[in-house]
């Protein structure tokens, strides 16, 4: 099965996207003609080693940069083509999970949840506690409401933000890295809330991650990114069973390969030896 | 030798540009912030909280600092006062150089370093712990609802403050000048109160103030919005912050003095 086969109603659709940092010392190309679509319902992974572009990736969807070409269009609407105003009008459909949580560290669990919802909505106070805890529940941390975000481990910390990404009932949920840095129990537990919460929020969802494991068990279709360009894509079972090198590779964790385990440099004998 | 030149020319050439091109960055900041100031009169809560955070948490600081400052003007004024036989001008001396200078120039000073710096070093890590980002993605604006309200926090709170630096100072230079080396009080407080012009020395007083508050927040909040998001660009820009704050306020109070007095 390719992405052709899935339904074609994509609520993202990425076509051509380049994009590189510019610096004093020339331009750093970070993508390169990246074509991508998120069907609705549906939860896509974006792989690939780290500092391919993955989260740069995310923050075009989001907005928050500008591609030098190409377009990324959400749900009939250019990103990069909308006024402040609407801009913001989309992200109040986005969620999107930061890689350490970002919890708002002056303000406590609750607050933290309640966040969005005060700010977009005129609900009274007694409905946004209602919606908080149920929120929290819904990650399994309605107990912890009182507690502020430095009472929180890693994974707990996570699955706030979680909850507070999901606040205002997102579309689409973006998650830059949401494996790293957890322990065994917390990995599982936060990969099976972005697939619950996505099916029962019928969300559509994008997952950055290196983590082949957790996510192959979750997701429906897999992008793998490198060097810029999208090297191979898939369902799950298509990728696990891959014999592209660079996926094989990735999946199995082999050090050496197409990626290769040495940084560019010069030739080992004559670095050591001085020579020119 | 001359390429020494070349590159050492070169190199203050790279730092002037550098820096009028900061200058422009810092004044757009400005401009942005203004115009998303609406919220933070709006809801004046975010501001209100802080005022308190920049100026009640700084009060102590200041008004000690204020009282100590007082206490020695009152020994030193009282000391060159009487060699002239004029040491009942003592509450004028002491009165008219907190009011006009020492006031609003320490208190900015003491506000930069107590406050600024805390101001820079919160947005900074804001922004290092995507804290701004993630606001931004929730569709809420970190200018209006982070920086905007630390700005005008800082611009109410520092006329206050400086105020504050300048009562204590002069019942500093009434406890020393009165009560300790025997000026007559009759003699201190009405030399002052006839002395001490309110449009000529309070409100030009004021007005200082004002502009040294404004310009401290101001590089508070650019430099805190503008730090690299590392903990070395955090600490850099709370050091920049409490340098720049600090020479600025020097430099506009000579400015400012030319065209007032």
């Amino acid at each position: 099965m390719t992405r052709n086969d899935l339904p074609q109603d994509d609520l993202v659709s990425i076509t051509d996207l380049s994009f590189a940092y510019s610096k004093e010392s020339g331009s750093r190309k970070i993508l390169d003609g990246v074509n991508m679509a998120i069907p609705r319902g549906k939860v896509v992974a974006i792989m690939g080693g780290s500092g391919c572009g993955k989260t740069t990736l995310l923050r075009m969807i989001g907005g928050q940069l500008r591609p030098q070409r190409g377009s990324v269009v959400m749900d009939g609407q250019e990103v990069h083509t909308l006024s402040d105003r609407k801009l913001y009008a989309l992200r109040r459909r986005m969620g999107m999970l930061f890689q350490f949580g970002a919890l708002f560290t002056d303000i406590s669990v609750f607050d933290n949840v309640a966040f969005p919802i005060r700010e977009h909505t005129q609900l009274p106070e007694e409905l946004i506690h209602d919606l908080v805890l149920m929120k929290l529940h819904a990650v399994g941390l309605r107990g912890a409401a009182h507690l502020m975000p430095n009472q929180l481990s890693g994974g707990m910390s996570r699955r706030v933000a979680l909850a507070r990404s999901i606040a205002l009932d997102p579309q689409l949920i973006m998650y830059d890295e949401p494996f790293t840095g957890l322990d065994p129990i917390s990995l599982s537990i936060v990969g099976q809330l972005i697939r619950r919460l996505n099916d029962a929020l019928g969300a559509s969802s994008v997952i950055v991650t290196h983590d082949v494991a957790v996510s192959l068990k979750i997701v429906d279709y897999v992008y793998f990114v490198s060097e810029g360009k999208i090297a191979a894509e898939g369902t799950p079972d298509e990728i696990m069973s891959s014999d592209i090198a660079f996926v094989k590779q990735f999946v199995h964790a082999e050090p050496d390969g197409p990626v290769p385990f040495h940084y560019p440099a010069k030739d080992y004998r004559k670095e050591l030896l001085n020579l020119p | 030798m001359s390429k020494f030149l070349g590159n050492f020319f070169r190199s203050i050439g790279h730092q002037v540009d550098d820096g009028i091109w900061r200058l422009g960055y810092a004044c757009r900041f400005l401009l942005t912030l203004l115009i998303y100031s609406g919220i933070s009169f709006r809801r004046f809560r975010l501001t209100a909280k802080e005022v308190y955070f920049t100026g009640v948490l700084s009060l102590i600081v200041i008004m000690v600092s204020g009282l100590f400052v007082g206490m020695v003007l009152g020994l030193q004024g009282y000391n060159t006062l009487q060699r002239y036989g004029s040491s009942d001008s003592l509450g004028v001396l002491v009165a008219l150089s907190l009011v006009r200078e020492l006031g609003p120039v320490m208190a900015g000073l003491l506000f930069a370093s107590r406050a600024g710096s805390a101001v820079t070093a919160e947005i900074g890590l804001m922004k290092a712990t995507e804290q701004l980002s993630a606001m931004e993605m929730m569709a809420v604006n970190p200018i209006a609802r982070v920086v905007a309200p630390r700005f005008w926090g800082g611009v109410i709170a520092m006329p206050i403050l400086a105020a504050l630096f300048s009562a204590t100072g002069v019942f500093g230079g009434y406890l020393v000048g009165v009560q300790l080396v025997g000026v007559d009080e009759g003699a201190f407080w009405s030399q002052m109160q006839s002395s001490v012009d309110f449009r000529e020395d309070i409100l030009n007083g004021v007005i200082k103030s004002v502009v040294f508050g404004i310009l401290v927040s101001w590089i508070s909040v650019f430099e805190g919005y503008d730090a690299e998001p590392t903990a070395e660009g955090v600490s850099n820009a709370t050091t920049r912050t409490v340098v720049t704050a600090s020479l600025v306020i020097l430099f506009a109070d000579f400015i400012l003095t030319a065209l007032m007095f």
